[in-house]
């Protein structure tokens, strides 16, 4: 049987939504590194495919009312030559480096990176460890999810089929913060991810963690932050037991399983590795250690 | 289905065709004659399908035609003629940068893709700048050097079209 399938191509944001309001067939395609790959499985048959890739609205990288606003159509390569990302969001930008390779880079989407909802989605963790919010417009109107609600489980989130999701955004962090983001690989370039871990901390006048943010993918059915790792810094000076303490605590929240990339131990204890090693580098940014 | 009107203008030439909704952009060139964009992989993990879309080097297999509607389409045919090679064709040539050649047209598109924005690249921007290709000959040495070479070359003969330039009271 030969696949069925329709096209859309909106010029603007009101077509797109009109399109996507009260039918739940219509199926948003970027970048297609995703999408195309599943229809070559022989998914999404009989939907409507609508290209958002000429929506003004979904493009840019810019900063509003304090928040980094990045539209969901910028792909994994303008996040790597945004200065405001590498400046405001360096995880995020570290991840963008080591994202698939450059033929991908320069069609794959944040907004279809994190539609899709892979448990080792590259843009998660750093996202994630930013404190980010998804934002949905349909018909009806718009919302905003923190990015830890918006994913639900493997391939799953909170998007209802008449949602497209326009911008996601996170909020310039404060002057004395440092971030970083590492993910372990079976090789160096074009890999899918054995685990990731993104971490995001800033500190007060006294040099005390005011706010740290422990994020983790590939290690449970959506990517994770640590909360009770992240707890456990808060009011600390990030340094020698603060830091062991943390990343004990971010293993123990890592449910990892076995696969073709790793084995369950590996991943558990790995995610307490990487989470020390990145927040010792932190905190040599930040002047504590 | 319907097919649907696509325009598609490759390499200088510009074709009106119907397609499916479903047809990538990689079959779409390939129907047309461009058979220089290899199918390998057909799921973005080998870049034999490579194109510079608009200026940007992507897998053709993960593109929709009709996303495709309009745009500049490159392949490494359009590049240069057996007459007249692109430098980075030349290069890959002279070097044994080619075994079964498959993963050529790729390579090509990707490193014209960088030296179109760094025309001095390190050995480690040039891996990076192909990591998105693969060779299953392995003779990545040799492919890492053509473009050092190609680079090279093309710096030179911009250097001379300069010196031309200002000879010719134009700067």
């Amino acid at each position: 049987m030969l696949p069925e399938y329709g096209s859309l191509q909106p010029a603007t944001l009101e077509e797109a939504i009109g399109a996507l309001a009260g039918v739940d067939d219509v199926l948003p395609i970027a970048g297609g590194t995703n999408v195309v790959m599943a229809m070559r499985e022989g998914e999404h048959q009989g939907k409507m495919l609508m290209d958002v890739t000429r929506l003004a609205e979904l493009r840019g990288i810019r900063l509003e009312n304090g928040y980094v606003v990045i539209g969901g159509g910028t792909t994994a390569a303008e996040l790597l030559d945004s200065a405001l990302v590498a400046e405001h969001a360096r995880p995020l930008h570290q991840a963008a480096q080591v994202f698939a390779n450059p033929l991908i880079r320069n069609r794959a989407t944040v907004a279809g990176n994190i539609a899709d909802a892979s448990p080792a989605a590259d843009t998660a963790p750093p996202l994630l460890a930013l404190g980010a919010e998804i934002e949905l417009v349909s018909a009806t109107g718009g919302r905003r999810i923190p990015l830890d609600q918006f994913m639900v489980g493997v391939n799953q989130t909170m998007r209802r089929p008449d949602e497209l999701i326009v911008t996601v955004r996170w909020p310039v962090p404060v002057a004395r913060s440092a971030g970083a983001f590492h993910k372990l690989a079976l090789r160096k370039g074009s890999a899918c991810s054995v685990l990731s871990v993104a971490v995001m901390v800033g500190v007060d006048g006294s040099g005390r963690i005011s706010k740290a943010r422990i994020a983790m993918g590939a290690v449970a059915a959506k990517p994770i932050r640590a909360y009770t790792a992240e707890g456990a810094l808060e009011g600390q000076v990030l340094a020698g037991d603060a830091i062991e303490q943390a990343s004990r605590l971010a293993a123990e929240a890592a449910q990892p399983i076995d696969d073709v990339r790793s084995t369950a131990s590996y991943r558990q204890r790995m995610a307490g590795v990487l989470t020390r090693r990145l927040l010792t580098e932190v905190a040599a940014e930040l002047g504590q250690e | 289905m319907t097919p649907k009107p696509v325009i598609l203008n490759v390499n200088g030439r510009t074709h009106h065709v119907a397609l499916e909704p479903h047809i990538t952009l990689l079959r779409a060139l390939r129907e047309l004659g461009y058979t220089d964009v290899k199918n390998g992989c057909e799921k973005g993990d080998c870049g034999a399908c490579a194109v510079l879309l608009d200026g940007a080097a992507v897998n053709s297999c993960l593109v929709l035609a009709w996303q495709a509607d309009g745009a500049d389409i490159l392949t490494n045919a359009g590049l240069g003629t057996m007459d007249n090679p692109h430098p980075l064709q030349r290069a890959f040539a002279d070097h044994g940068a080619v075994q079964c050649g498959y993963c050529t047209p790729g390579m090509i598109i990707s490193a014209k893709a960088l030296l179109d924005q760094d025309p001095d690249p390190g050995e480690g921007e040039i891996r990076e700048a192909l990591s998105g290709n693969l060779c299953r000959c392995t003779g990545y040495g040799q492919i890492f050097e053509a473009v050092k070479v190609a680079a090279a070359d093309i710096r030179s003969y911009d250097a001379r079209a300069h010196d031309v330039r200002r000879e010719e009271g134009g700067e």
